[in-house]
């Protein structure tokens, strides 16, 4: 069991976190919980790979569920801006709704056998870098290279950009943002397509690139709840996310890979002998997805930081409040 | 009535015939309204009168249902407030519309066009703090929102309106947040900028500072002019005020003699820290006994909301004691003080005095739900409840279709009588008001103020935590004064100038060191 | 705050009228929320039929064989109401923790957990097989829900004390919860390498109506089982907590303003940890119900997502006990029904789009919509009218 190997595909597995926590970090930021992210995820899973197996383009398909994901996320963005209804209960709701009509459309893709995938390189010269160049640089998806550079370009876009300003503002106090002549409602629309199309890509990112196929439900597996959790862990910061994302990565890939070998360390594998023992491994992600809130939370409450002030309520123009 | 409607190229903006409904009332009923180049302009009325409303429809938030508007001769059809901005008009709000979070600069820069893409924030800082100088006002383009004091913020709100080029400065209630002093350099900053050409119009309740700052001024009743644009100087203060409410009003209550008994709130030295980990109290001392009412001077932000919320449970003490009754309530949970017989009529109505979507019967049973009749052991007894609450509702001419109504529905001055029916129900012997009167008419203010002396004759202690100094001389027996979480000291003869010297930070033993020092 | 729609604004300027939104100021009518919730399903049902025909099917067919296939024998009945069973306790599990607006989206681990612990009376064994019935299923129902308030307990706990997000913890745990039981269906208790334990002995299924169909005729063949009685009594019990018991007002004071609730001397930690212990609870019972009177035995496959569709029809039934039953018997009819259409994915998606509609139509108890005559705006300022 090679240890790079494993924090190499992790970095990959993590890249599907990465994108969806940045896309719910958008949304959140700028007043809107999104709980479909899950949905979201495998309405884009499912179309990337429907679309590539009928045009045998990638690309198209990474297109596609960008676009199917935002657009469905639009429902939720309907009805909870709009027509101002719970945040938590309409995301839930979105949630159902994709998974649905992913289950309907999928029917039947489970059996469509390998397609082509996304292009798969490494970057010259930086993947000769000890330890470093093999798990980041060393033949991955270029999803994996996007990801490099869209939470770093996240994070500056908004800190230090005036689109990134408003963003901010409409979740923290969008009367402010209203009166100087922000549109909230437009911008709220926005990020939660941002959001969606993101969890789009994210689910792409699955079934285009680090797991490729279409396996139902199973095939996010929770990983957008896990999302939704770490865009609390990382205090609405996309940086933090990036760190939070590629850890769970490497975590999700060593339970998968610790079940292999016979021998780990010059000892005998425990869960190679008791194979049924992989059902305790599986329940780690989750078990730490809940440790990282109460770290998180924990954090929170001793620095006073919070979610933006916003966020779970409607902005109804005229009346006080956030 | 006053009339203006002719065509004066001096006029800034004129408000014809506005009409703006809201469902249930008729907030501006054929409004009239002018604003010349380089004056103050006082809009005066009572709470829901109409002002904010005729601003906010100026401001673009709202559209009129009626009415034309000519802004430098030009008709007008605001669709947001960006197009009124555009005019050049800019509303500071009661309410500041500042994200905590941000800095001063990305607070002004908030909604402009420029810059256009990366925010370049310490080249903007240097504008921000030039623009400042120009209207002799600091503040630290660096700082975020929430460290500053309210009348930096408000400051801020200025600078903001003033970088986006607006000569119309509406200004809605701009006093009620500052202290004596911050009132003074306010004025003074209003008047600078009137001499750079800039207009303004002042949106008061208080008579004595509409005469003070402003040239001309408007009155609104029940959304109806009632005198349009009069000279100030022609006026008097009587007359505003039966143009503000309808009749003579009577500037005095009657309160009876009431000997105070045995002491029943004691606070001794105590610490708390606000919702951002920050101190607000500082070593407060104060006394309250049976029989009288006892005021808490102050500017709001010093410390008052978080001494209400300690005293009733709702906040953790870090040093220092809190005893009801002779006996230690400090760090206690609220159940115990609501069964020491403490009642609280809380700042916000709506976000903690009552759960909007419940019924005024579950509203009413708030703090009785646990005792009996209304409660038989687990269970809750909904006859004995229902018939609590139609008592009160009779009592307390809370004026509602049915008990089921959910409070949400409520106007202001009924949802008080439901929380002052409520807390006055518990046959209190504490009561803690904190702003008990602030956004109701005239009719409800005197109603609580009723409620509140007959509650003083009956023998609770009070303490009455209000902003409005009249409110609380015409209703206290003594009055402390609170600064940055210290009590400065107290007064006993209405002293309303040692008062005001106390609100901005000045020990009562200083002023008098200084009088002595004066006589001497 | 009054609002026109933007849309009346732009495109309809040359209609006569316009539709106007505004906040409702008075209560609409009981009748009303209910025609509303009727109306929305049959709404969700017209869209699922436009996108069944979009994927390929019949929707006339789906529909009429899902009313066939669940109303239209006393035999098929029964069967709906098997289904339906497990529905109404999970309902209310959820209704009751979103009362207090706690989202408590585990309810399906909380059964697996239920079931669970159900199933240890048997297989641990707790009782010998021959142990009496009066033995079985009062054990049985004491662990599935004792189970079920550990499940519902710990993000109860966790979000007293540390806030953490309950949606996110009660989700995590639902995921453990089906790897735990995995581990023990395929290590422990398997039968001969499959994925499920040994059949329960009969004294520890919940009696049946064909139970009795020997001495009463028209009952044989019925599966309809006691579990169905529990839940109707549940129904009532948590009737009873939210609206006639001192625990149930504290319950709604918190839901709809924490704030108030704190100001009242109510305690929300506790309140927040008592109240997953209950959801959860019941939620376990839902498990413990469909162990023993369905499955009898413990295995992989025992719900086709009840936690979930529980979550929709407490907001369904507007999170009252008595509305939960209906609707639960409707969307059991749906399960049923689900089974044997294609794609398997259809009663997934018709729920879903019945949850989002339903949401939607919300938006209208709270505001109404008026179709007003336009009043011409009057440029003219007035001076000029004189």
């Amino acid at each position: 069991m090679d240890i790079l190997i494993i924090l190499q595909a992790g970095v990959a597995t993590g890249t599907i976190l990465l994108f969806a926590t940045l896309g719910e970090i958008f949304a959140e930021r700028a007043g809107v919980l999104n709980l479909g992210v899950e949905g979201m995820m495998l309405i884009g899973a499912m179309s990337a790979f429907k679309i590539t197996t009928i045009t045998g383009n990638p690309w198209l398909g990474l297109l596609v569920a960008m676009a199917v994901a935002g657009l469905i996320s639009q429902i939720h963005a309907y009805i909870s801006i709009t027509l101002q209804a719970d945040q938590v209960v309409s995301g839930l709701s979105l949630g159902f709704l994709a998974t649905g009509i992913s289950l309907v459309l999928g029917e039947g893709l489970s059996k469509a056998g390998t397609i082509a995938y996304l292009p798969k390189f490494s970057i010259p010269l930086l993947d000769q870098v000890p330890v470093l160049g093999p798990v980041f640089f060393k033949d991955h998806s270029i999803l994996v290279y996007i990801g490099y550079l869209l939470f770093p370009l996240c994070w500056y876009y908004i800190n230090y950009t005036r689109p990134g300003l408003h963003l901010r503002a409409v979740g923290e106090y969008p009367a402010a943002a209203d009166a100087l002549g922000v549109n909230v409602y437009r911008m709220r629309y926005l990020y939660v397509f941002v959001g969606g199309m993101m969890a789009g890509l994210a689910g792409a990112t699955i079934s285009l690139a680090v797991s490729p196929g279409w396996f139902s439900e199973l095939t996010t597996a929770g990983q957008g709840w896990i999302a939704v959790g770490l865009v609390i862990f990382a205090q609405w910061n996309p940086l933090r996310a990036a760190f939070g994302a590629y850890t769970f990565g490497a975590l999700r890939r060593l339970i998968l890979d610790i079940q292999g070998p016979m021998v780990i360390l010059g000892i005998k594998n425990p869960f190679y002998y008791n194979p049924y023992w992989g059902y305790f491994l599986e329940m780690l992600p989750y078990a730490f997805t809940i440790l990282v809130l109460v770290i998180g939370s924990r954090e929170a409450i001793r620095k006073r930081m919070g979610a933006p002030a916003a966020l779970g309520t409607p902005y109804i123009r005229g009346e006080r409040g956030v | 009535m006053v009339h203006s409607g002719s065509d004066n190229p001096n006029d800034v903006v004129r408000m014809a015939g506005i009409v703006k409904r809201f469902p249930g009332v008729l907030a501006n009923d054929s409004v009239d309204f002018t604003l010349r180049k380089g004056e103050i302009h006082a809009l005066l009325g009572e709470n829901g009168a109409g002002k904010s409303t005729l601003m906010n429809i100026l401001a673009g938030l709202y559209h009129p249902d009626a009415g034309s508007i000519v802004v430098n001769q030009q008709h007008v059809n605001f669709n947001s407030p960006r197009d009124a901005i555009a005019a050049g008009i800019g509303m500071i709000h009661q309410h500041f519309m500042l994200v905590p979070s941000q800095t001063v600069t990305e607070n002004i820069l908030l909604g402009m066009e420029k810059p256009r893409f990366l925010l370049r924030l310490q080249e903007y800082d240097r504008v921000v703090t030039g623009l400042g100088e120009q209207f002799g006002m600091k503040v630290d383009p660096r700082a975020k929102i929430w460290q500053l004091s309210v009348g930096e913020q408000q400051r801020v709100e200025i600078l903001k309106m003033l970088y986006r080029g607006a000569n119309i400065l509406i200004m809605d209630e701009p006093t009620a947040v500052l202290a004596p002093q911050e009132i003074e350099d306010l004025f003074v900053t209003l008047r600078k900028m009137v001499a750079e050409g800039k207009s303004i119009i002042f949106i008061s309740h208080k008579l004595n500072e509409v005469m003070e700052i402003s040239d001309r001024v408007t009155v609104l009743r029940r959304g109806k002019v009632t005198a349009g644009g009069v000279d100030v100087h022609s006026v008097d203060k009587v007359e505003l005020a039966r143009l503000m409410v309808g009749r003579d009003v009577i500037f005095s209550l009657n309160k009876k003699a009431v000997q105070p008994g045995d002491v029943v709130l004691k606070v001794q030295s105590l610490f708390a820290e606000n919702d951002k980990g920050l101190p607000a109290l500082r070593g407060v001392d104060l006394e309250v006994r049976q029989g009288e009412i006892v005021g808490l001077a102050g500017v709001a932000g010093n410390g008052q909301r978080e001494l209400a919320d300690v005293i009733t449970g709702l906040r953790k003490v870090k040093k220092g004691s809190v005893l009801i009754c002779g006996e230690e309530t400090t760090n206690q949970p609220v159940s115990k003080g609501i069964r020491k017989g403490v009642s609280h009529i809380p700042e916000d109505r709506t976000h903690v005095g009552t759960a909007p979507n419940l019924s005024i019967t579950d509203n009413v049973i708030m703090k009785t739900y646990n005792q009996p009749p209304i409660s038989n052991g687990w269970i809750l007894n909904a006859v004995a409840a229902e018939n609590f609450a139609s008592g009160l509702k009779d009592a307390y001419q809370i004026l509602v279709p049915s008990l089921e109504t959910p409070v949400r529905l409520l106007s202001g001055g009924n949802l008080q009588r439901v929380i002052l029916a409520r807390e006055i129900s518990c046959k209190p012997r504490l009561m803690i008001a904190v702003q008990p009167t602030r956004g109701l008419d005239v009719g409800a203010i005197e109603g609580v103020h009723r409620l509140l002396l007959e509650q003083r004759e009956a023998g609770a202690a009070i303490l009455l935590i209000s902003e409005e100094l009249e409110e609380l001389l015409g209703l206290s027996d003594r009055v402390y004064v609170i600064y940055e979480g210290r009590i400065m000291g107290e007064v006993k003869d209405g002293n309303l100038e040692k008062i005001g010297q106390m609100m901005t930070g000045t020990r009562l033993e200083q002023i008098e060191q200084h009088k002595e020092v004066e006589h001497a | 705050m009054p609002k026109t729609s933007m849309l009346s604004n732009k495109l309809a300027n040359w209609l006569p009228f316009e539709v106007r939104i505004e906040k409702r100021l008075n209560q609409p009518k009981s009748g009303y929320s209910t025609l509303l919730s009727f109306l929305s399903v049959v709404v969700a049902l017209i869209i699922g039929a436009f996108i069944l025909l979009l994927a390929g099917g019949d929707p006339i067919y789906s529909y009429i064989h899902i009313a066939r296939a669940s109303f239209s024998s006393l035999g098929v009945f029964s069967d709906t109401l098997v289904k339906a069973t497990p529905l109404i306790i999970v309902g209310v599990a959820c209704a009751l923790a979103f009362r207090m607006k706690l989202w408590n989206i585990g309810a399906e681990g909380q059964f697996f957990i239920g079931a669970f612990g159900a199933s240890s009376v048997v297989l641990l064994p707790m009782l010998p097989d021959s142990a009496s019935r009066w033995f079985f299923i009062p054990l049985m129902i004491l662990m599935g829900m004792l189970c079920g308030a550990i499940w519902g307990i710990i993000p109860g706990i966790l979000k007293a004390k540390f806030k953490v997000n309950e949606i996110i913890s009660t989700l995590m745990l639902n995921y453990i919860a089906v790897n735990w039981n995995n581990f023990f269906i395929f290590a422990v208790w398997t039968e001969g390498g499959f994925q499920m334990s040994r059949m329960f002995p009969e004294n520890a299924w919940l009696p049946r109506l064909t139970d009795y169909g020997e001495r009463i005729p028209l009952l044989q063949g019925l599966t309809t089982h006691l579990g169905l009685l529990f839940a109707l009594i549940i129904a009532v019990v948590v009737w009873l907590i939210l609206y006639r018991s001192r625990w149930g007002y504290e319950i709604r004071l918190i839901g709809d303003n924490p704030h108030a609730a704190q100001y009242a001397g109510i305690s929300i930690t506790r309140n927040t940890v008592l109240v997953m212990a209950l959801s959860g609870a019941i939620a376990g019972l839902a498990g413990m119900s469909e162990i023993s009177g369905v499955v009898h035995r413990l295995q992989g496959a025992i719900s086709p997502g009840y936690g979930f569709t529980g979550i929709i029809i407490a907001w369904l039934g507007k999170l009252n006990p008595f509305a939960i039953i209906p609707v639960s018997i409707l969307f059991g009819a749906l399960i049923l029904a689900g089974r044997e259409i294609q794609p398997s994915g259809i009663p997934k998606l018709i729920q879903g789009i019945i949850l989002v509609c339903l949401i939607a139509s919300d938006f209208f108890l709270r505001n109404e919509v008026r179709i007003v005559r336009k009043q011409k705006l009057s440029i003219q300022p007035k001076g000029q009218e004189q």
